[in-house]
This record gives C-alpha cells, structure tokens and sequence, in this order.
C-alpha cells in the first residue's frame, strides 16, 4: 500500500490529565506579572518610567495611612460582592449583575434610611442592611427564576438587569427623590445621623469590613462544613448526580442566586452608609463588574477573595495616585483588563497542553 | 498475515502515589492481530494502554512502534503514530453531532469543518468495517453502542490503524457485540491490530489470536489462544481457582416491596419507552429483568426512582404511592439505585471517595444531626465501606475518577447497600468486574436477599439473570413480554422473548 503523504503544520490542543494547585498558583502569579509588564509597554510609549509609576501606585495604596484607608474602604464592596458572585461561581451559574444587585441594595437601604430618618441606630442599620440583602437577592432572582424553570442562560439576564438598576437609581435622585436643597444635584437628602456606618480606628474604615469579614468566615464555614454546603458543590460538579441523590436543584439554584444577589445588595447599603450617607447616581463606579475579576481569581475560596480584593481596592488608589503625574485614573482600569486577560488566558495553559506540530495525513 | 511487530512496549514501569500500576510490563503486539489483554481489576490494564496511547508517560522502559523508539508524549502523538484508544468511559461531546464529534478530533490548521469530507469517509467506514451510523445525528440521541461506533470512528479517521479497545463490550447488548466483533475482525483482516480488554473470557477465546495477562501490573504471560482454555486463563489470572459456584437458597417471599400498575413513561426523545408496565418484586426476591438493552430498561429504573414522570400508571413502595413523588421521598422511603451511567449519575468524579460515600447519607442517620456536617464521621463511615467491600483505592481521599473501573463499580453498589434499603434497583451490576468480583457481587446480591431486601435487577447476560434471580421479566419495546419463574423458563424462551416473541407464540414454534 502506498500512501500520499502530506505533511501540514497542526495547533493540537489537548485537555491536561490534572492540574497540580503548584501550576495554578505560579500559572496566576506569572500573569499578574505578565499584565504588568504589559502595562508598561503602554506607560513607556507615554514617556513614563514604568518601575516609578508602579512605585507610586503601590506606595500611595499601602504604604501612607490616607492610601490604606481608601484602600479598605474599596475593598469592602469588592469583597462582599466578589463573595457573592463566587457562591454562584460554584454552581456554575453565572452572575454578571453584581452591578445591578449593589445598586438595587443601594436603593432599598436608602429607601430605609430616608423614611425613618428617626430610629436609633441600632435598629436602622440592621434594618437598612436586611433591605439592601433581600432587594439585592430579589434582583437576583428576576434572572434565577428563569433560569431555574426553562434554563434562560442567567449570563445575559443578570448582566441586562444591570443597566435597569443603574437607570432605576438614577431616575430616582434625578426625580422623585432628590433633595430639595440639594441645588438640582442628582443626589437625597443626606441621611441622618443613625443610618451612617459607625467608623473604626479613628480612620474613615466603616464598620462595613466586619461585616464583610463575618461574612467571609460564615461562608467559608457553609460551604466547606455544612450540609448545604456540601449540596452546592455537588450540583457544582454534576446536576444529575446531585438530582439522583434527591437533593433538590431548582431550589438551590433559587437560594444561590439569592444569596449571591444578596451579597452585593450588602455592598450596596454599605456604601451608602458608610461612604456617600446618601443615594448618588454614581453609587458604584463599576465594583460589581471588578468583582466578578475578584471572585474569579479568587476561585472559590473565600479568604483568597478578601485578599484579591484588598489588592484591587489598592489598584483603584494606587491608580488615582498617578494622576498626579498626568495619568488618567483609567489606568486602574486597564490593569484590571490586562490581569483578568492574562489570567483568563493563563486558565486555557492550566487545562490545556497546547503545541505545535507536523502531522502525517493521508491523502 | 503479517508477522510484523507493531508495537513493542518494553519494561514498562508506572508508579501512581500509594500503587505501581504496571510493574516492568512488556507487551508486543503485531499486525494484523487480534490481542487480548486480560486481569484482574486493577490489575494495570487502562493503565498500559493510557501509556501507549500517549495519556500517561511512563516512569520507566521504552515504547518501540515499527522499529523505532518513540516517546508519546500526548494522545495526539500516539496518533500521530497510528494508535488510537477507545476509553471505557466516552469523550464525546453530547449535545454535538456525530459528524462535529468527529471534526473536533482532528483540528487542522484550517479550522474550518469539511462536512462533506467527514460524511464521506463515515460513508466508507460504515462499509467497510460494518460501522453504521448517521453522521447528522447528535450524540446523545444514539444508543451506547452507535457512540461507541463513533468512537471507532472517529480514531479511524484520524489515521489509526492500531485500535486499542478498554472493555467496549461491558456496555454492549449481545448483538452489538457480535457486530462489534464483526468490525474488529475485518479492521484485523486490513492489517490494522486491534488490542481488546475484557473481563469475559468467552469473548477472549471467540475474537482474540493472542492473549496477553497481567496480575498485579506484571505481565505473567503472552499466549496464543489454541494454547489455553478458560480455566487456565483464570488461573494465571487471578493465581487461585474460581469456582463460580451459585448457591440460591431457598427464601421465603414476604409482601409486596415494589408493585408497577400499568405504568408508561416516556423516552429521552419524546416517545414511548414504557407501555403499561406491571410489576411486582417482594421481600426475600430477586425480579430479572431481561431485555436488548434500550428497550426501556433505563426508564423503568428511573421512574421508579423518581427521576423521570410517569404518563400514567401507579407505582407503590411497600404500599404507599410513590408515583411521580421526588428523588427524595424515593430514597428515604428506602430504595437504593444503581444506575447504568456510573461516572454522570452515580459518582462524581472529580470529588474524592468519602465525598462520594455520603451522597445520599450527608444528610441522614449520624450525619444528618448537629450543624456542621460530621467530616471525620464522614470519612470513618467511607473507611469501613472501603474495607468491607474490598474497594482497592489509595486512600478515602482520592478522587474517584482515579480508581480502576471495576473498583468505581465496587463503590457504588457498596454505597448502595450499605443502607440498609428495602429495594434495590440495579442495572448491570457485574459490568466490568473481573471473574473474582463478579462472583462477590452475585454473593453480596444473593446476601441481600435472604435478608429480606427486594431487589430488582437490570442485565444483559441471561445466565446471570438466570441464575441469581427467583423469576425474569422480559422487556421488549417497553412492554413486558412475559414474566416467569426462572426454575421453569429456559434460556431459549427467554432469548426468544427478548426479540418480541410472546411466551406461548415462543412454545408453540
Ligand atoms: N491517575 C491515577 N492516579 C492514581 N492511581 C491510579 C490512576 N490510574 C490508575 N490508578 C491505579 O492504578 C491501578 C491500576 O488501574 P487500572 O485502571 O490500570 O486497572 P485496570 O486493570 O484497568 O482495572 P479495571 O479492570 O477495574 O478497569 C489501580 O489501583 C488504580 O487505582
Ligand atoms: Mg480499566
């Protein structure tokens, strides 16, 4: 037998047997260096020196006590809502509306505050932040309910719901609530007294980052040492194991969502109560959206997402340092970019072995 | 008949942390052949072939194929040589179509899908080598046995002409086999070499020339089939006599466990699958239940189960109502499943062996209390299962994709049992379990029954139905075609059934 042989350059793409934890973590760390370096390209075309410009942003973020204010205090809704968005991770659903699930908090919790500007603190709070909780997870739930009952890909919903909440918010302050004495800013009236986030350290913290923190140590301990827990990672892995074992999915998708939602509906109050003491348009400049970075890279274990989200709260400040210098702010955002690509493309070389070769083929 | 060696796999060692899988293995194949390779579960088959079809690299020794020394460094390396493997589990991607499966494992440079080259040669395999099946058609539409083809298929056509086959009957209806076998025969007659794996050995003395046994990972010996008989080859397998011996002691039959009034239910595919279906199975009894697979026999498991509706029809667990009730009141209404598809239903591969242990136990009896669920009671209760079946796996911690397929089996009815259940619902418990094991199910079955558990059971292979059951029940196209006591029915009436015959026409002819 004779064959025609042709010899022709293959891309082969092959699924890896097992990732070692070694690979995934030097595979992450490699790409957060790669961004940076990518970065730099674009610093350097500019005129910058990039090593500086990294200096700064890293010294005014951590090092001064101004810059790690800030950074906690940004750090607090990327971590309640990067938790949030990762229980839904879990189940493989994907919540894209963090966004709009902080807003709709923001917007309970104000509502709140607004109408009973007299309670004591001690009722208010609670009651603001059980409002932002369960408004954040009904949003949720517009796109879970969907999802559960005819398989509505949640990825669409939740991300269109974002922009209903944004526009909701804003036709509010531009509208019906904005404050009379407010000069025609779209902004409420501030709240009073009881409804503002008590401050820690003497600094301008809020008390949100323990609220953040208990809730990171509640979740870690749900979902590693509950039952519950343990029916989230199963439907994680496999939904038909998990209906076969009679555990109910539908409900669960339902509760996840909830819960994912509200987390960010958390956020949300959070920062109308310890940051703006008010409801603004701008209430989130794009936290639930740099969440999702968070949570992703974070992967599923809650400490690792307090983390990251301490470092990106650093990236925003450390970004705003370099203004100074005649940088736009954006740069934040372009290393948040670059990471997340590098990172989301680090992934594909984690489960893939990828090579170039010469294949035989018969012709 | 070419004589040439092929493959020429030399001292081949692979350690996995806690076991040597192969143990300075040697392993030569030559064209045109038809090569057995026959042990134990666990014995380090998969293993071998993972190596020489490029999924796991050796620790030690060389691979010699045609004379030349390479090294596999992938799958696709391997096929670059001409080895392709069919894995006991399927890589296929279900919602896709056959065709689209098939494109997916040869990416070219193009990127670009030549449908038409692709219906073409599946046209040209399907005649030459018997294997039909219609390349539009999605995956999970097909029968077991058609993904199975497609399988083949799809190695042809990335250039194999060394087919490496994992236990590809364990999942076949006795025609498929035969028409499996037709296959390997003519892909043998083209100069391809075809290496089998299988645990029943009248298959290794019907399709194989040569027979290659391990134990343990070692190679014992490479034989031609003329030299052995069966029992010889169950000595060097397992070094130690098997005598598959079944003792049904006579037990007596209590009430009603499982009762099936006039149940019907449909298919994945929207029709049919189960036309007025009635059934009873009692304490202390084995119910067989014979059939072509695919002719209902999933369906029926898993409407009892709750996991697929009832059209119409009653099901009654120890008389209370059970139809279209949850997976949940089901399971806690003391029914145990085995289900056909072990690694999509039945276990979770990715999570470790404990995990899998509890699955339906996390959230009753000593682990159902308290707060936190119970890891270390957990992990105890995974122990004491591992060890009083005899599952062989490094520790409760290994991922059970991890462990060998007979061990996997082991698990899952183990897990199954170990509740205590009233029913137990079972498909193809014995698929894919050495000589040894299968004797320990029958037992482990057997058991079950004299302590007064109903136990219905799903299999292809009418001798075992036959012989472990009290009475057998034919399905054929979702009805049931007759139901008698095994001690009077013969092994030809109830072939006959199985191929829609009903049992007086089966008499009379
Ligand atoms: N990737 C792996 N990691 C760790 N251990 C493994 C791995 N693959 C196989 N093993 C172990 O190696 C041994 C041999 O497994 P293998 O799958 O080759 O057995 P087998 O002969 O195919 O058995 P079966 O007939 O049950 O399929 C088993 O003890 C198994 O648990
Ligand atoms: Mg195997």
């Amino acid at each position: 037998m004779k064959n025609n042989e042709r010899t022709r350059k293959n891309i082969i793409i092959e699924k890896r047997a097992s990732v070692s934890p070694i690979i995934t973590i030097s595979i992450t760390l490699i790409s957060i260096v790669m961004a940076l370096i990518f970065v730099s390209v674009f610093l350097f075309a500019k005129g910058y020196h990039p090593v500086e410009i990294y200096q700064m942003m890293f010294t005014r973020a951590f090092i001064s006590k101004y810059g790690l204010t800030e950074t906690v205090i940004k750090a607090i809704p990327l971590m309640l809502a990067g938790l949030g968005i990762s229980i839904a991770f879990r189940m493989l659903l994907w919540n894209i509306g963090a966004e709009g699930q902080i807003y709709m908090g923001a917007f309970a919790a104000s509502g709140i505050a607004l109408a009973f500007p007299d309670l004591p603190r001690i009722v208010l709070l609670p009651a603001m932040l059980l409002a932002g909780f369960v408004m954040g997870g009904l949003w949720a739930l517009v796109a879970a309910i969907p999802r559960a009952l005819w398989k509505v890909n949640e990825t669409i919903t939740t991300l269109m719901l974002n922009y209903i909440a944004i526009l909701w918010v804003s036709y509010l302050v531009f509208g019906p609530w904005k404050d009379p004495q407010g000069f025609n800013f779209p902004l409420t009236r501030e709240f009073s007294e009881g409804a503002a986030y008590p401050l820690l350290f003497g600094t301008r913290v809020h008390f949100g980052i323990i609220i953040a923190l208990l809730v990171a140590l509640v979740l870690y301990v749900v979902l590693n040492y509950t039952r519950w827990g343990y029916e989230i990672r199963v439907i994680g892995e496999s939904e038909s194991a998990a209906r076969y074992a009679g555990m109910n999915v539908m409900r669960n998708i339902l509760l996840v969502m909830f819960l994912s939602g509200g987390l960010a509906g958390m956020a949300g109050m959070g920062e109308v109560a310890g940051v703006a003491h008010r409801l603004q348009a701008g209430v989130s400049p794009g936290y639930g959206y740099t969440a999702i970075i968070v949570a992703w890279l974070g992967k599923l274990n809650p400490w690792v997402i307090v983390l990251i989200a301490f470092l990106f709260g650093g990236l925003t400040v450390g970004a705003s340092a370099v203004q100074s210098v005649g940088l736009p702010a954006a740069t934040s955002v372009m290393i948040q970019g670059a990471i997340l690509f590098f990172v989301l493309g680090a992934d594909i070389f984690m489960r893939y072995r990828i090579s170039f070769n010469r294949k035989r083929e018969e012709g | 008949m070419g004589k040439d060696v092929l493959i020429d796999m030399r001292h081949i060692t692979k350690r996995f942390p806690g076991v040597v899988a192969n143990d300075q293995v040697t392993f030569k194949v030559q064209a045109g052949e038809v090569h057995a390779l026959l042990g134990e579960n666990g014995a380090g088959k998969s293993t071998l072939m993972s190596i020489l079809s490029g999924l796991y690299r050796p620790d030690e020794g060389e691979i010699v194929i045609r004379g030349k020394r390479v090294t596999l460094k992938s799958p696709r390396s391997a096929i670059d040589h001409g080895i392709g493997m069919i894995h006991q589990h399927f890589k296929l991607i279900t919602p896709f179509t056959v065709a689209e499966n098939i494109a997916l494992g040869s990416l070219d440079q193009s990127f670009k899908l030549d449908m038409k080259k692709i219906e073409q040669k599946v046209a040209e395999f399907s005649q030459k080598f018997g294997l039909h099946v219609d390349p539009q058609a999605k995956i999970w539409q097909l029968s077991i046995g058609e993904q199975q083809r497609v399988e083949i298929i799809k190695v042809l056509y990335q250039g194999a002409d060394i087919l490496i086959l994992d236990e590809p009957t364990a999942v076949l209806t006795p025609q498929e086999v035969e028409e499996l076998f037709v296959t390997v025969r003519k892909m043998a007659k083209e100069g391809k070499a075809v290496v089998i794996i299988t645990h029943k050995l009248h298959e290794v003395m019907n399709i194989s020339d040569r027979i290659t046994i391990l134990r343990k990972g070692k190679t014992i010996r490479t034989v031609a089939k003329g030299e052995v008989d069966t029992q010889e080859l169950t000595q060097m397998m397992l070094n130690r006599e098997v005598k598959t011996e079944i003792h049904r002691k006579p037990v007596p039959k209590g009430k009603a466990v499982l009762t099936l009034d006039k149940v019907s239910a449909l298919g994945d595919k929207g029709l049919k699958a189960l036309d007025d279906v009635s059934l009873t199975v009692r304490e202390g009894e084995i119910l067989g239940i014979a059939g072509v697979a695919g002719n209902g026999q999933r369906e029926l498991t898993e409407v009892i189960t709750g996991l697929r509706m009832a059209t119409s029809g009653k099901v009654l667990i120890d008389d209370q109502d059970m139809t279209n009730q949850s997976p949940r009141m089901i399971i806690d209404a003391g029914v145990s499943h085995v289900p056909e598809d072990r690694m999509g239903m039945g276990l979770i591969p990715n999570m470790d062996v404990t995990n899998n242990i509890i699955l339906k136990d996390y959230r009753r009896g000593s682990l159902g209390k308290g707060l936190l669920l119970p890891l270390n009671k957990a992990r105890e209760m995974a122990e004491n299962i591992v060890r009083n079946f005899d599952v062989k796996t490094p520790s409760v911690d290994t991922p059970v994709r991890l462990l060998s397929g007979g061990n996997l089996q082991k698990l899952l009815l183990a897990r199954e049992i170990a509740e205590n259940p009233r029913l137990i619902v079972t498909s193809y418990p014995i698929r894919g379990l050495d000589v040894g094991a299968t004797e320990s199910i029958y037992n482990l079955l057997l058991h079950q029954r004299e302590q007064g558990r109903a136990i219905l059971l799903i299999a292809e292979d009418l001798d075992t139905i036959m012989k472990i059951s009290d009475r057998v029940a034919v399905l054929f196209k979702g009805k049931v075609m007759g139901l008698e006591d095994t001690d009077q029915a013969t092994i030809d009436d109830v072939g006959a059934m199985m191929l829609g015959e009903s049992p007086l026409e089966g008499r009379e002819a």
